[in-house]
C-alpha cells in the first residue's frame, strides 16, 4: 500500500489537511490536547500488541514443549499430556469452506438482486432485514440451530446414508445430527447476511453508465451484469467472501453447540468434529493443569494467526476496490 | 415478408431470453432463501420465547437445577453491568483515538491506528476471551465481571473508533475554520464544535458497540463465567444473558430450554430495537 493511497483513504480531504496540517501547535492547551489524544491512539496500538504478547505468553509452555510439531500432530490426550492440533485446524477449515460453498452463491445472488433488480424505493425493505440478520447474536443462532435445525439435518443425514451410503462423504454416523454438516449449514446461515451486505455496497459502486452502455448495445440485463458489473466488482466481491470466511473460521458459540465436539479427523460429512474455537470453548474451564491450558491458548494463537491473515486480505481487497467507501463491519 | 432471421439466430435469441429469465428467477430465489432464514429464526425465537416471559421470569432468581420456575434477573442486571462498565472503558479510548486520527491527519500514527482498528474488528471473540483471561483472570486468580468488561471493551474499541472517525469526517471543514478564525484554540474547537455537531453519530456508534457486545457469549466463557446467584460485585464471577442462554440450552432440563428461548427473545429484542432506533436516528439526522 502506498502512502499516498492511504492518505486519500483516511484523511478528510485536501481542504481539511491544509487547515489541520500544522501540528506544531503554539499554545499549551493545544499541545496538551494533541498529546492526550495521541496517548489514546497509542493505547489502541498497545492493545493490539498486548493481545499478541499475551497469547504468546499464555501459549509459551506449549510452544516450548511441542514447538511446530503441534501444528501437524494428530493426538490430543490430556491424560498422557500430549497435545497437537491438526484435526481441529482441518475441521475448522472444512466447515468454513463448506459454509462458503453454500453461502457465496446465495449471498452474491441476493446482492445482485438487491442492487440491480429491485427498484430503488424497495431496496431498504429487503436489505434492511438482511442487515438485521447480521446483528442477531451468535448464541441465538446456536440455540435455533440446536433445537430446530439439527433435527431436520438429522433426518436428512439418515436419508442420505440409507440411499447414498456408498459415497464416502455420506458414510458416517448419521444419527447424531450434530457434526460437520450441521456446523457448516449454521455457519452458512450466519455469514450470508455479512457477505450479502458487503457485496451489495460494492456492487452499488459499479458506475451506472457502464451497465447502461451495455444495455444500449442490446445486451440483456443479465448479460450486462455478468459481463460488466461482476467483472468490475470481482476484487471487492472476493474481499467480501474472504471476510465471510474469516467470520466462519472464528465463529464460536453456534459451532460449539452443533458442530459435535470430538477430537477426530474428518472422514465424512456427518462426523462430529471440533473446530478450533469450539475446542477452546468446551475444554478451557475443564483444563486442570497448566500445560493443558497453555495448549488451548496455543490453539487460540493459531486461530488468531489464521483469521488475521484472512482479515488483512479482505481489508486489502475491499479497500483496493472501494477506496475506503465501504465500511467493513456491520 | 418471411422472417429475415436465420434459424440459428432465432435459437440464439431464444437462448439469451431463457438465460435472462433463469438468472432473474435464480436471484429472486437467493433473496427468498436469505429472507426465509431471517423469518425462521425470528419466528422461532418469538414463538418459543414470548410465551415463557412473565413478571417472575424478568424479576426472579434462578432456582436450583431441575426445579421449574424462577427467573433470570441476575443475568439481566449482570449483562447490563458488565457491558456498561465496558463502555466506560472503551468510550474514552475509542473517542480519543478517533479525534487524534481525524483532527491530526498529518500524523502517520493516526493512519496506523485506523488500519489497526479495522484489523482488530476481525479478531474472533473467543480469542479476545483468551486474551482477557491471560491478562486479568490469571493474575487475579479468579473469574470476575471486570475481566468480562475488559474483554467486551476490547471488542468495542475498534467499533467506537471507526464509527466516531466516520462521524468526525462528516463535520464540515468550514465549521472548524469559522471557529479557528474567531481565535478559538484548536482543542476548544474540537471539544466545543466538532464533538457537539457529531454527537448523534457518536451516540449511535456507542449504542452499536453496546448492542454488539451484549450478545457476545464467547468472551464470557472464561472471564465473567456465570453465577446462579445475585451478584453486583465486578470482582466476582457474574451472570450474563448470553452465557445463561448457552448454559441453559446445552443443559438437560426442558424448563431450562424454555428459559433459553425466552432469554434469547429478550436479548434479540434489545439488540433489534437498538438497531432500529439508531437507524431511525441516523435517518432523521440526514434529513436535517
Amino acid at each position: 500500500m502506498s502512502d499516498e493511497a492511504i492518505d486519500s483513504t483516511f484523511s478528510t480531504g485536501n481542504a481539511a489537511r491544509v487547515v489541520h496540517h500544522d501540528t506544531r501547535v503554539i499554545n499549551f492547551g493545544d499541545r496538551l490536547f494533541y498529546r492526550v489524544t495521541q496517548a489514546f491512539a497509542l493505547i489502541v496500538i498497545l492493545l493490539a500488541f498486548l493481545l499478541v504478547f499475551d497469547l504468546f505468553r499464555g501459549a509459551w509452555e506449549a510452544i516450548q514443549t511441542f514447538g511446530l510439531k503441534f501444528l501437524v500432530g494428530t493426538t490430543w490426550d490430556p491424560v498422557k499430556r500430549e497435545f497437537s492440533t491438526l484435526p481441529t485446524v482441518i475441521g475448522t477449515l472444512v466447515k468454513a469452506f463448506i459454509a462458503l460453498l453454500l453461502a457465496v452463491p446465495i449471498s452474491i445472488g441476493s446482492a445482485v438482486f438487491i442492487s440491480f433488480y429491485l427498484p430503488k424505493w424497495l431496496r431498504p425493505f429487503i436489505s434492511y432485514p438482511i442487515e438485521l440478520l447480521a446483528g442477531v447474536p451468535s448464541i441465538v443462532f446456536g440455540l435455533w440451530a440446536l433445537f430446530v435445525m439439527v433435527p431436520v439435518i438429522r433426518s436428512l443425514q439418515i436419508w442420505l446414508k440409507a440411499n447414498f451410503g456408498w459415497f464416502f462423504l455420506f458414510d458416517g454416523p448419521a444419527v447424531y445430527g450434530v457434526g460437520v454438516l450441521s456446523g457448516s449449514v449454521i455457519l452458512a446461515i450466519m455469514i450470508i447476511p455479512i457477505i450479502t451486505a458487503v457485496s451489495r455496497d460494492i456492487l452499488l459502486t459499479v458506475p451506472r453508465p457502464q451497465i447502461e452502455g451495455m444495455l444500449a448495445l442490446g445486451a440483456t440485463k443479465w448479460e450486462s451484469i455478468w459481463q460488466v458489473a461482476l467483472p468490475y466488482a470481482r476484487v471487492g466481491l472476493f474481499g467480501a467472501v474472504i471476510l465471510g470466511l474469516g467470520r466462519a473460521i472464528g465463529e464460536t458459540m453456534a459451532v460449539t453447540m452443533v458442530g459435535g465436539n470430538s477430537f477426530a479427523m474428518i472422514h465424512s460429512l456427518f462426523d462430529p468434529v471440533h473446530s478450533m474455537a469450539s475446542q477452546i470453548a468446551s475444554e478451557f474451564t475443564e483444563a486442570t493443569y497448566s500445560l493443558y491450558v497453555s495448549s488451548l491458548i496455543y490453539v487460540g494463537l493459531v486461530l488468531f494467526g489464521i483469521t488475521i491473515i484472512i482479515s488483512l486480505c479482505a481489508q486489502y481487497l475491499i479497500w483496493r476496490l472501494s477506496k475506503g467507501h465501504v465500511a467493513v463491519f456491520e | 415478408m418471411v422472417n429475415q432471421h436465420s434459424a440459428a439466430e432465432r435459437r440464439h435469441y431464444q437462448f439469451r431470453r431463457a438465460t435472462e429469465r433463469l438468472a432473474g428467477a435464480g436471484m429472486v430465489l437467493c433473496t427468498a432463501v436469505t429472507v426465509f432464514f431471517l423469518f425462521m429464526i425470528l419466528g422461532y425465537v418469538v414463538y418459543n420465547g414470548a410465551s415463557a416471559i412473565d413478571w417472575n421470569f424478568l424479576t426472579g432468581l434462578p432456582l436450583p437445577p431441575g426445579e421449574s420456575g424462577g427467573g433470570i434477573a441476575n443475568a439481566l442486571v449482570g449483562s447490563v453491568l458488565v457491558v456498561a462498565c465496558a463502555v466506560l472503558i472503551a468510550m474514552p479510548i475509542g473517542l480519543g483515538a478517533a479525534i487524534f486520527v481525524n483532527e491530526f491527519p498529518s500524523a502517520r500514527l493516526g493512519r496506523t491506528v485506523r488500519f489497526m482498528a479495522e484489523v482488530l474488528t476481525g479478531v474472533p471473540s473467543i480469542v479476545v476471551g483468551l486474551f482477557a483471561y491471560a491478562l486479568v483472570v490469571r493474575p487475579m486468580g479468579s473469574f470476575s465481571g471486570l475481566s468480562g468488561s475488559i474483554a467486551y471493551a476490547f471488542i468495542m474499541v475498534p467499533i467506537i473508533l471507526i464509527t466516531s472517525h466516520e462521524a468526525f469526517r462528516l463535520v464540515p471543514t468550514s465549521l472548524r475554520e469559522a471557529s479557528l478564525a474567531l481565535g478559538v484554540p484548536k482543542w476548544r474547537t474540537i471539544l466545543g464544535v466538532v464533538l457537539p455537531v457529531s454527537r448523534t453519530a457518536l451516540l449511535t456508534g456507542a449504542v452499536l458497540a453496546f448492542s454488539r457486545a451484549l450478545g457476545e457469549a464467547a468472551p464470557m466463557l472464561f472471564t465473567a463465567f456465570g453465577n446462579p446467584f445475585w451478584n453486583l460485585n465486578l470482582g466476582k464471577p457474574i451472570a450474563t444473558v448470553p452465557m445463561l442462554i448457552y448454559t441453559y440450552a446445552t443443559g438437560p432440563y426442558d424448563d431450562w430450554h424454555q428459559k433459553a428461548w425466552a432469554a434469547s427473545f429478550v436479548l434479540m429484542m434489545v439488540v433489534l430495537v437498538t438497531s432500529v432506533m439508531t437507524r431511525a436516528f441516523l435517518r432523521g439526522k440526514s434529513h436535517e
